[in-house]
């Protein structure tokens, strides 16, 4: 499904030069459930940044079903993340401007669907994550677990085969994380979705199938 | 999606209530300047009531002489438009009227000042004046001196009051008028025809048969079309050079027959350059330059307003928005600013020009907003809306998305 060929990713300014990731070799399976564990500063995010194309390593191959994106531009890169992959961020990064509703939207904009279909799939999915009676409530209006549960309805309304989720219990307190992860874990058994999620609790990386560590960029068993 | 980028605007226009009440201020104000001044530029030198005829228009309205020791600039005599304009063979029509001149006239033993034009018959062939009652006088009515006069609405109820004044006297510079013919007000700013009384040139007092190269009048060409321009322009020369001095105090002579851009121009410039493009670039450059730094204001403005949405940037590109699409996106936000700034700018502007009209800041000056300048209106808004816009929202759609979330660094 995702497979990452000899990554290296290199920060630099004009007086330092800073390695984020160094020699990474990694494939994930459809249907996988992998956690990417380590310490502060030692890449996971900036790993799940190249997997789902936000970010461009300094060097080697990133393949998505076999594509390889490398040379693929913005336009091409912006539609294999609009279809294939949903992204679950730590700080949720919803838009306060918009109502849940709007929010669920946002990766339907950027299909060919008419304003009834983006608004049925929307429904659909909050009521998967249980936000049914949300869904005209401005983000501000939400607890850090309901804001969550709205990414992750955001993440899957397109029905991606991967969903990347960057410590998505980060921010909420256990119960709520234990929520979210159960959600996660259902998406994984049910629709099959591949998830490759980052965090720092080994309680919620010892659920999934795979744990990868990674320890000052370089990946350690 | 646009419904969603029009939904989204509005709401980050009710965000920052202060930078959208600048911007809106910026944008509607400058258009509000811009269309106050395209009404009273249109005003004064659109085809508008009488001189509907004003693009296929051509002027003779001063000249050069000079001599050895001498020379003269000035407006022209009769007796050179006569002989040397009115002769043309290339104009569809020709016509001579004199400049204002102020006269005295008495209504009930009260002195009133007047403005009296002398025109021959063509006048009112090239003019386009609305006739409230009668006529115009004809080439007879000159031809005999015939006292005879047309005047103006105003001019008929000081005079007259609610009665018509066909067939009444009117009394101008101790000269007896019979009004044959009452027009429409014209605007004051229309200086070609604006009068309050017009009668046949005969009853000037000089003698216009003599031969006179300087005096008060002055010409005008109707032509064919506008493409006979050049060729009466070409003929106007070869008669000037036919021109016979009478002494030796003068041996050349120049002078055009210009459009009124151009008789603007050899004001500002003299004969030698008929630099009419200068000025029309003067203009445009003016109107582009005060167009342009409140465009870089709202540019700035922009930067500022779209900073502080790169995690919703993030966001978008995360799941799916190509930089193309935000572009777009931030260029229709833009847009809706602008024509809300725009309407608002148009509102403002109706209710300036219905003040100026209504204290007649000018006299019978009907400033109006027509469909040119409206349209006009418009476009300069969709041109703040994307000069204003592309910048800003191309910078921020060059970032990766990874950088847009983490607020904008790298």
């Amino acid at each position: 499904m995702i497979k990452l060929n000899v990554v290296d990713k290199v920060y630099r300014t004009d007086t330092i030069e800073t390695t984020a990731l160094k020699n990474i070799n990694l494939q994930v399976e459809k249907g996988e459930f992998l956690s990417i564990m380590g310490p502060s500063g030692c890449g996971k995010s900036t790993l799940l940044n190249i997997m789902g194309l936000l970010d461009k390593p300094s060097s080697g191959k990133v393949k998505i079903e076999e594509l390889e994106v490398g040379t693929f531009g913005d336009r091409k890169l912006a539609k294999i993340r609009n279809r294939k992959i949903g992204f679950v961020f730590q700080s949720f990064h919803l838009i306060n401007d918009l109502s849940v509703l709007d929010n669920v939207e946002i990766p339907l904009l950027y299909r060919r669907l008419s304003g009834k279909e983006r608004k049925g799939r929307a429904l659909e999915v909050l009521e998967k994550v249980g936000l049914s009676a949300r869904v005209k409530h401005f983000p501000r209006q939400l607890s850090g677990g309901q804001c969550q549960r709205v990414a992750i309805a955001r993440a899957i309304v397109g029905n991606p085969e991967i969903i990347l989720a960057d410590e998505p219990t980060g921010n909420l307190d256990s119960v709520m994380g234990a929520e979210i992860m159960d959600i996660l874990m259902k998406l994984n058994k049910e629709a099959n979705t591949t998830i490759v999620m980052v965090t720092h609790d080994i309680h919620l990386a010892e659920q999934t199938q795979r744990i990868i560590r990674l320890f000052d960029g370089s990946q350690v068993m | 999606m646009l419904k969603n980028y029009i939904k989204l605007a509005f709401k980050v226009l009710l965000r920052h209530k202060f930078f959208t009440f600048a911007s809106l201020f910026g944008i509607s104000f400058t258009l509000m300047i811009l269309l106050v001044v395209t009404s009273v530029f249109d005003h004064i030198l659109g085809p508008t009531y009488p001189e509907t005829r004003l693009r296929r228009t051509l002027y003779v309205m001063d000249l050069e002489i000079k001599g050895p020791e001498i020379t003269k600039r000035g407006s022209v005599g009769y007796y050179f438009l006569n002989k040397y304009v009115k002769s043309l063979k290339t104009p569809e029509k020709v016509a001579i009227t004199s400049f204002m001149n102020r006269m005295i006239s008495y209504n009930d033993q009260q002195k009133l000042k007047i403005i009296m034009k002398f025109t021959d018959s063509v006048f009112w062939e090239i003019m386009d004046f609305n006739f409230i009652d009668g006529k115009p006088y004809n080439n007879e009515d000159v031809s005999n001196v015939n006292p005879v006069a047309v005047i103006n609405e105003t001019t008929s109820e000081k005079f007259f009051g609610e009665e018509s004044a066909l067939g009444k006297f009117i009394e101008v510079d101790w000269k007896k008028y019979k009004v044959i013919g009452v027009v429409e007000d014209v605007p004051i700013l229309r200086l070609l025809p604006y009068s309050d009384v017009w009668v046949p040139v005969t009853h000037t007092k000089e003698d216009i048969t003599s031969y006179t190269m300087e005096g008060d009048y002055q010409a005008l060409i109707l032509a064919h079309t506008r493409s006979d321009f050049k060729k009466i322009k070409q003929e106007f020369k070869k008669h000037l050079d036919q021109v016979e001095f009478l002494d030796d105090q003068f041996d050349s002579i120049k002078g055009g027959a210009d459009t009124f851009l151009e008789s603007i121009s050899r004001e500002m410039f003299g004969f030698d350059d008929s630099q009419v493009y200068l000025i029309i670039g003067i203009m445009i450059s003016l109107m582009i330059l005060f167009m342009i730094l409140p465009a870089l204001n709202l540019v700035n403005i922009n930067i500022n307003r779209i900073m502080e949405r790169y995690s919703e940037i993030g966001v978008r590109k995360s799941f799916g928005a190509s930089s193309i699409t935000l572009v777009g996106q931030f260029i229709v936000e833009n847009i809706i600013l602008t024509l809300i700034g725009g309407g608002i700018g148009l509102i403002l502007t109706i209710i300036v020009l219905s003040i100026l009209n209504n204290v007649e800041v000018i006299p019978l000056a009907n400033f109006t907003l027509n469909y040119r300048i409206f349209v006009f209106a418009i476009l300069i808004s969709i041109f703040f809306g994307i000069f204003s816009g592309v910048y800003p929202a191309f910078k921020m759609s060059r970032l990766q998305p990874v950088d847009a979330l983490r607020g904008g660094q790298r």
